[in-house]
């Protein structure tokens, strides 16, 4: 059985600023080890629901959720308070990196290392990416959905926001219309 | 100042609204309005930028703060996390409340099954956008190719693999 704990205002604040600290790159699976395993604080189809909930609404998707946590839990100063907390320490980590680049970016070293830095975290994206693609609806409307949007973006560069208000209402469409097979 | 301060949060509040899929989905757009649209960066400075946004822990949106501190210094930083940030936290707050309420709708399944494959489209296109810039020789390519290959296929901590490119990096192999 799964238990339910209810966070004090406290433990949003103090649990999700762990989270903010040692997440590299994905913190997504931190996330849910932290809300679902460790604390109890939802079930696996609560997290799943308020993930997909996340990812379908713009805005950095572990942001969104850690709100959407902190709100269900203590409303507005809860959601303030999940928000903040996760965000505080890798923001001032963020500054003390950038204010080290701003003070040696004319070292040869540091040039070095970036050069080889930023190769390595667009292949982190990539591999996220492509861990998602493995996990989409094999229909063909899908697969040309993404395949047409990667082709937009990555290949022609056109600018996201038309894009958006002509694939989104497309999208949603294509998805009501072509039901699933019921299996 | 203050018109710069302005200028980084209606840049980073309208990226926001649009980053279906997360922060990532939007870099390349943020890359267009910073270094094409208002010349505040070249493109490999931003690039940098984005490697240390990608070193630091947290959340990928902070690439947005990396850019206002550039501009603005510490304020800057913070508006631009703000305007990044913010729309999107009000919008899902109101819309995780509703939601309780029409989550076994049609529409919301539809919602949610036609999104997947843009969010994915997003990501992967944005990714191959970046690789153009970063990837300045065959030996960064097959870098970066290898990173997405033990990132997609392992759970391996990505630190590691931040950390084998900058020792690449410093090597002089790339």
């Amino acid at each position: 059985m799964e238990t339910h704990n209810i966070p004090t205002r406290r433990e949003l604040f103090t649990g999700f600023f762990g989270i903010g600290i040692i997440g590299f790159g994905g913190v997504l699976p931190l996330v849910h080890h932290m809300l679902v395993l460790r604390k109890g604080w939802l079930t696996d189809a609560e997290f799943t629901e308020l993930l997909g909930l996340g990812q379908i609404l713009p805005g950095p998707n572990v942001v969104n959720l850690s709100v959407a946590v902190g709100g269900r839990f203590h409303g507005a100063s809860g959601a303030l308070l999940a928000f903040s907390g996760l965000l505080l320490a890798p923001f001032c980590i963020a500054m003390l990196l950038v204010s080290l680049y701003q003070q040696y970016r004319g070292l040869p070293a540091l040039q070095q290392v970036l050069a080889g830095l930023a190769p390595a975290a667009t292949g982190l994206i990539f591999g996220m990416g492509l861990r998602l693609a493995a996990r989409l609806e094999r229909s063909s409307w899908c697969i040309a959905l993404a395949v047409a949007t990667f082709v937009a973006i990555g290949l022609l560069h056109w600018p996201l926001l038309p894009l958006l208000l002509v694939m989104v209402p497309l999208a949603v469409t294509l998805a009501w219309h072509l039901q699933k097979e019921p299996t | 100042m203050s018109a710069m301060l302005l200028a980084l949060f209606l840049v980073f509040g309208q990226l926001s609204l649009m980053a279906v899929g997360g922060a990532n989905a939007v870099v390349p757009e943020m890359l267009r309005m910073v270094v094409n649209e208002h010349g505040w960066m070249t493109a490999a400075e931003f690039t940098a930028l984005f490697a240390i946004a990608q070193s630091a822990p947290g959340p990928n949106v902070l690439i947005a703060s990396l850019v206002g501190w550039q501009m603005a210094s510490l304020p800057g930083a913070a508006i631009s996390l703000i305007g990044i940030c913010g729309p999107s936290s009000i919008l899902s707050f109101y819309v995780a409340k509703l939601w309780q309420r029409f989550r076994d709708y049609r529409l919301c399944h539809a919602i949610q099954r036609g999104f997947a494959p843009l969010s994915i489209g997003l990501v992967l296109g944005g990714a191959w956008l970046l690789a153009g810039i970063a990837n300045t020789g065959w030996s960064a390519w097959l870098l970066c190719a290898i990173s997405a290959l033990i990132a997609w296929r392992t759970s391996l901590h990505p630190l590691w693999l931040l950390g084998a490119g900058a020792v690449a990096g410093l090597l002089g192999w790339v």
